[in-house]
């Protein structure tokens, strides 16, 4: 699905830990992982599915330039981010990203950093199916406020 | 042929996603996809909505070589 080895854009489910345990394994170097898993909420039954469309070869390489820049920013040694897109249901993860660095600090604030921008700026477009039809969701103002933390 | 894709909400109103349509120039495919649909080829000239060329974002006008895809990308809404 896409040509960035550490960025994958799936529409199928996936297991969070399964990938937090292949991004841990096989360093003797990384002090730290940092990790974040964000999973598609109900909004107390607003929402049965979540629709998230992405242009490939156009979102997996903004994800991908963003990436490069939050590694040098927080010289970390590696990335992985797996976004879901298609129709997810509550309760399913949609985002994971790991962070690998020499010390925790770095693991974390790159992570909270390159999600951010992913809740903020990345090119998704989505669309929230309800009981009471559908509509597209636009980033909040906290999203946005979330994302100038780090300009 | 440029290959035309459409995005979120504009695929929504268009009733489409993919379409071929012959035009040598941006402005050229814009005027062709507003004889066939005035109030999307408004849309696609609204606020925020940025246009790919080849995957990558142009400003303005622009030609359009055989087999070009051209995107019409709405505000991005984050993951």
């Amino acid at each position: 699905m896409t040509a960035f080895p550490s960025i994958s854009l799936t529409a199928h489910s996936f297991e969070p830990g399964v990938l937090l345990t292949n991004f841990c394994a096989g360093r003797d170097e990384t002090g730290a992982v940092a990790s974040f898993v964000g999973l598609a909420r109900a909004e107390h039954g607003r929402a049965t599915v979540l629709e998230l469309e992405a242009y490939p070869g156009f979102t997996d390489a903004a994800i991908a330039r963003f990436a490069e820049e939050a590694k040098a920013r927080f010289d970390l040694h590696d990335y992985r981010i797996v976004h879901r897109i298609g129709r997810i249901a509550p309760g399913e993860a949609i985002v994971f990203v790991a962070t690998a660095a020499g010390h925790r600090r770095a693991a974390f604030e790159a992570c909270d950093f390159l999600m951010d921008w992913l809740k903020s700026r990345a090119p998704f477009w989505k669309k929230e199916h309800g009981p009471d039809g559908d509509r597209w969701i636009e980033p909040t103002a906290q999203d946005r406020t979330d994302a100038e933390r780090w300009d | 042929m440029a290959r035309v894709l459409l995005f979120g909400r504009l695929a929504d109103q268009a009733g489409w996603r993919e379409r071929s349509v012959e035009a040598g120039s941006l402005a050229s495919l814009r005027q062709a996809l507003a004889a066939a649909d005035p109030d999307l080829a408004e849309a696609l000239g609204g606020p925020g909505v940025q246009v790919a060329i080849d995957k990558a974002i142009v400003r303005g006008e622009a030609t359009l070589a055989a087999a070009t895809e051209v995107a019409f990308l709405p505000p991005m809404s984050g993951g």
